[in-house]
């Protein structure tokens, strides 16, 4: 029994030991997986590492706050710093789980801009900075679609001409964006169309039309493999996981940009984080103008600063040049419409309501 | 009634379970099967049940071969090992099955379960379930339900194996008076000798897929034919030996292995030369034995004495076997003996049975 | 001692040192219990921390939502006073002001006014913009008229409904959860009406859950009952490799299993494949197997079979073989024999078994969400997307506290029709 207590009271120590260890020394990031996580391990965690010292614990999750709200209420934080989507981040704001960010200590851009300046309009919240664009747009199989590619939006929802399985997100959002841009809206206006009542009728009428061909679809790695599979003809997706099939696996995917909602990634601080202070130096270094501009290099995602525009040069394997993957590049916003996370916070709720009730009818 | 004819039995198409079986029964007959575990009796009466076919062979019932009819159709009531009474129904329900099956009115079954539950004395059981019943009642009611639909013919698989002492032997009673009362034909299997004997008209020793004897109990105890019988039924001292000759009285001479010389009753013998075993039962072996004309005589030491009440058991080096046993009465006249002492012992020749001897 | 005093009452038996036999063999096994309570201590612990406590919190949180107090403290005590015709006093508009403009400094977790928003949002839907909106202006408003200066802000101040719901939700105990998670709402006269049939979705989801999961029960129940005969009867060497074979998947993720019928069933999959190069179908008719309905059945069938057929296997396995032979020896053919003798003893299984599977596959979601298609929305999905996406805790754990209630009613209703002793799990 002695023996037991002493073995026991070491490990504690040990324990205590290792964690006022990684208190010196290490804080824990938390992102989505796969190789989005890995163009930040690259871009962002290998150099401040390199420059400070401070260790960076990878550990993945599947997005939402619901874990990080579970966290600070519980008052064991164990996540020092999340990446979130901009929905999540006003959410989690507004819920007061994330610490609040004061925007003026943020480092200038290289061109010497302010960050306010600098930032990309709507990228800086009260308590998250974002740090990469990403968008939802649709793409489809080039070998499968026949000699009349689709271009358009409208396109997508075109089943006579383009007969075939469509891959949507199971959800409203942006599923009712696309549908009124497909029915002659222009990206610009969507969010002032959606205001009024009768918009969110006519969203719902034309995804009718393509109901019964529609295979839906939840988490991102699914409608690359949708498409691989000719389960669909066409689907839609985010951005960059076209691209890396593309780019890394060789199919033969073409990204219509037309109509796409682009929207942000922010990094945000759990309220209590345990290395507050590190994770706010993490913060401000992974969102300087050149850490974000060399993520580029390893996913098609763009850059929320201006000033990191120009320095977006080659993919990994120094062939594909990512500007024009970039869903900020000037071609690709031609028709697009950033997602108006105010519009959703307000009525995000009832739409899912009203999203399952139809799709279960 | 029953007639098995050249059957045959096979499982696994290599070993013969049963091997060139013949039988008949009669009706109202009581007759047992008795053998050791996996001598082919249980077998024997699956296959007349219906549950096993016959590798080769017909079996008969009231004149009609039934290998081909299957067991619902067969009419044979039966009884088994565990009773097998449903456990979901109540003793009624045990009881009303076969008459339901037979499509009899409520009523009637009503009234035909009274009066069986009446025979077997329980009558006011028929609302349990058989777990809430001794295994003697459990017993019981499994017998009055191979009856209750009036079978011509009745099976009874070791249905007593599972009851104490006490309560077997009582069981054994009345299932000899309801046979009896109701002069049904019963074929019963067991591997307890006592219950053979006990209830039986005849008993068909089983030993290794052959009847080795057909008889009645008292035949059986009396008179078995080969060395197996004589072991199996009852207790009894084995000498070994070579035929000298086969007298015209049915009386051989046989050399024992330690050299002495005795007559026996010539059974089931060779020609002169040949192994014998020679069978005597205890109970006819005397301590210095009067003289008369075929009696036989040997040495004994007294090896070990059992104080048995009615008699004492004594056990005997005789003719260099240490295991022989004689059963000395525990009446006025009885010799005191003490262990280590020497003295006769004899028996009638015609007591003694010269015997196959198996280990030859 | 007397026999009186030994014993109060008349005739109860004592030890011979005059203690009463009861208490003194309690005495005596005083110890044995102590020491069986501490053999199951840890057990006790485990269910009270991971069981009750998390149910118990569930059932609370589905009435309790003290956000109304918490974010605006004042108001909530004065607002009662109103009688719910016109407006709030000015008065009322004044604590109002005060409490947002006090609020808007709040950063505690539950008092915010994001926190206020995400509550009214969820009784009238789009109100959220007009409270984050105000309680940046707020507090601009210093002196009154309060209720002036705070419709001048945005006119939707002026929209009864929205008062009458505040004072609704000025209690910290709601039934409002219960009615949303019923699909239903107060209309603006403070009345309980049904929800737009547009929105209605909780509970033709849950009727569909009970159906297809009552659904996938049978379908397991047809399939598992052979199979676990087979198991029951068949030579000990075969039986175990059947066995393996049915608990081969337990040993696989759900995941993998799931993927795995995905990529079997797709249109371009291994199944349709097949039937085209053989020629059953032709190309362009390639049946769709997956991403609907069929797709969940095949399955959750597949994932939740092992639970059917475990605990059939052990209730048959108990059934000596020779009540069978019993019953057809009394006259009855075999069919007969199987539906009056083995099969009344088999029921303990079948409930057992319809019961596992029953209460898991209302409970399933990542598979239905995975292979189901539009069909695939179940109403753990819901419980799961208030959870994890939408953070509504209360709608999930009303949800959550229904579907609860629905199993508690099966087990009861099983309890009257097999009683729970006889449940065999295996």
């Amino acid at each position: 029994m002695k023996k037991f207590l002493t073995t026991s009271l070491s490990i504690l120590a040990l324990g205590a030991v290792s964690t006022a260890a990684s208190a010196e020394g290490s804080i824990t990031a938390v992102s989505w997986g796969g190789a989005y996580t890995k163009s930040q391990v690259k871009a962002y965690h290998e150099p401040f590492t390199a420059k400070t010292g401070i260790k960076i614990n990878s550990v993945d999750y599947s997005g939402g706050v619901a874990e990080v709200k579970a966290q600070v209420e519980a008052g064991n934080v164990s996540w020092d710093i999340v990446d979130v989507e901009l929905s999540d981040a006003v959410r989690g704001c507004d819920e007061g789980i994330f610490e609040k960010i004061d925007h003026s200590t943020l480092p200038a851009g290289a061109d010497g801009k302010p960050a306010q300046e600098d930032f990309l309009p709507g990228t800086l919240h009260e308590c998250a900075v974002a740090n990469i664009v990403w968008s939802t747009i649709y793409a489809y199989d080039d070998t499968k679609i026949g000699d009349k590619k689709p271009t358009t939006m409208a396109d997508f929802f075109d089943t006579k001409t383009w007969a075939g399985k469509r891959g949507l997100r199971k959800g409203p959002k942006p599923n009712l964006e696309f549908a009124l841009i497909a029915d002659g809206i222009a990206a610009k206006d969507v969010y002032a169309e959606l205001a009024k009542p009768e918009a969110i009728d006519r969203a719902f009428a034309k995804l009718a039309t393509i109901k019964g061909d529609v295979v839906w679809w939840e988490a991102g790695a699914q409608p690359p493999q949708l498409l691989a599979d000719g389960e669909v003809l066409m689907t839609t997706a985010y951005n960059g996981r076209i691209f890396n099939a593309v780019a890394a696996e060789s199919k033969p995917f073409v990204i219509v940009w037309d109509g796409q909602v682009w929207d942000i990634d922010l990094w945000a601080i759990p309220k209590g984080a345990p290395n507050k202070d590190k994770a706010m130096e993490f913060l401000k270094f992974s969102t300087e103008t050149e850490q974000l501009a060399n993520q580029a290099k390893y996913i098609a995602y763009g850059p929320a600063r201006l000033s990191s525009a120009p320095l977006v040069g080659k993919y990994e394997d120094g062939k594909i040049d990512m500007g024009p993957q970039m869903p900020t590049a000037p071609n690709n916003l031609t028709n697009a419409v950033q997602n108006d996370f105010e519009w959703w916070a307000d009525n995000q709720d009832a739409l899912n309501e009203r999203f399952n009730a139809w799709l279960a009818q | 009634m029953v007639r098995f004819q050249n059957v045959q039995k096979s499982y696994d198409g290599e070993t013969l379970v049963v091997k060139d079986l013949n039988l008949d029964i009669a009706t109202g007959e009581f007759v047992t099967m008795l053998g050791p575990s996996g001598s082919g009796k249980t077998t024997t009466l699956m296959m007349l049940a219906g549950f096993e076919p016959a590798t080769h062979g017909e079996i008969y019932l009231n004149g009609n071969p039934i290998n081909n009819v299957p067991p619902h159709k067969r009419g044979i009531g039966m009884v088994f090992q565990n009773y097998a009474l449903f456990p979901h129904m109540s003793v009624a329900e045990n009881l009303a099955f076969p008459l339901a099956v037979r499509g009899q009115s409520k009523a009637e079954q009503e009234e035909r379960v009274k009066r069986v539950l009446e025979m077997v004395e329980l009558p006011e059981f028929g609302g349990r379930r058989p777990a809430q019943l001794s295994g003697g009642q459990q017993q019981r009611v499994a017998v009055a339900r191979a009856l209750v639909f009036e079978p011509d013919l009745v099976l009874m698989d070791e249905p007593l194996g599972a009851l104490d002492k006490q309560l077997r032997e009582q069981m054994q009673y009345e299932i000899k008076h309801i046979h009896e009362s109701l002069g049904v034909t019963v074929v019963y299997v067991t591997h307890d000798q006592s219950e053979a004997l006990t209830m039986s008209d005849r008993v068909a020793v089983f030993e290794d897929g052959i009847i080795q004897q057909l008889s009645s109990p008292e035949e059986l105890y009396e008179r078995p034919e080969n060395s197996f019988v004589a072991q199996f039924i009852g207790e009894n001292n084995k000498l070994r030996g070579t035929v000298q000759e086969v007298g015209r009285d049915k009386l051989a001479t046989v050399k024992l292995d330690s050299g002495d010389m005795v007559k026996a009753l010539a059974v089931g013998i060779g020609a002169k030369g040949e192994r014998t075993l020679l069978s005597v039962r205890p109970e006819r072996v005397a301590i210095e034995p009067k003289k008369t004309k075929n009696t036989v005589t040997l040495t004994g030491k007294v090896e070990e004495l059992i104080y048995l009440g009615d008699h004492i058991r004594t056990r005997m080096s005789v003719a260099g076997h240490t295991d022989f046993i004689v059963k000395v009465p525990n009446n006025a006249e009885h010799h005191e003996l003490s262990e280590g002492q020497t003295t006769t012992v004899g028996w009638e020749a015609e007591d003694c049975r010269a015997l196959d001897d198996m280990a030859a | 001692m007397t026999d009186v005093t030994a014993s109060g009452v008349p005739g109860a038996i004592t030890t011979s040192d005059g203690v009463p036999l009861k208490v003194s063999l309690a005495r005596a096994t005083r110890r044995q219990r102590m020491q069986a309570l501490l053999l199951v201590m840890p057990l006790l612990l485990f269910l009270l921390v991971a069981f009750v406590l998390p149910i118990g919190e569930m059932l609370f949180r589905s009435i309790y939502s003290p956000i109304g107090p918490n974010v605006l403290p004042n108001f909530s005590k004065v607002i009662h006073e109103w009688d719910g015709e016109d407006l709030p006093p000015e008065a009322v508009f004044e604590v109002f002001v005060k409490d947002m403009t006090k609020a808007k400094e709040s950063n505690e977790i539950g008092k915010t006014i994001g926190n206020l928003a995400t509550r009214v949002n969820y009784e009238i839907p789009g109100s959220r913009g007009l409270f984050t909106k105000s309680a940046r202006k707020v507090k601009n408003i210093t002196e009154g008229p309060y209720k002036e200066a705070l419709i001048a802000l945005d006119k939707r101040w002026e929209n009864q409904h929205i008062w009458r719901t505040l004072q609704r939700i000025s209690s910290n105990y709601t039934a409002s959860f219960y009615l949303a998670a019923t699909d239903r709402k107060y209309n603006e006269d403070n009345e309980i009406v049904r929800a737009d049939p547009l929105y209605q979705i909780y509970l033709p989801i849950l009727g569909k859950t009970l159906w297809l999961s009552a659904l996938i029960t049978f379908i397991c129940l047809l399939i598992a009952y052979p199979v676990s005969y087979l198991l029951a009867t068949l030579p000990l060497r075969t039986s175990n490799l059947l066995m393996i074979m049915v608990l081969l998947p337990f040993w696989t993720s759900l995941l993998v299993r799931t993927t795995a019928w995905i990529a079997m069933l797709q249109t371009e999959g291994i199944v349709n494949n097949i039937l085209v190069f053989t020629r059953v179908i032709s190309e362009e008719s390639r049946i769709q197997m997956i991403y609907n309905q069929t797709g969940t059945i095949v399955a959750m069938v597949h994932i939740l079979l092992p639970f059917m057929i475990l605990p059939l296997y052990s209730v048959m396995k108990t059934i000596p073989p020779y009540y069978m032979r019993a019953a057809r020896s009394l006259g009855a053919t075999g069919t007969y024999s199987f539906i009056k003798v083995y099969f009344p003893q088999t029921i303990p299984g079948i409930a057992a078994g319809t019961l596992l599977v029953f209460i898991l596959a209302i409970g399933y979601y990542i598979t239905p969400a995975l292979v189901g298609g539009s069909d695939g929305l179940l109403i753990s999905n819901l419980i799961a997307d208030h959870i994890k996406k939408t953070l509504n805790w209360s709608l999930g754990s009303a949800l959550g506290a229904i579907l609860l209630a629905i199993v508690l009613i099966f087990y009861w209703i099983y309890n009257k029709l097999v009683g729970v002793d006889n449940l065999k799990f295996g």
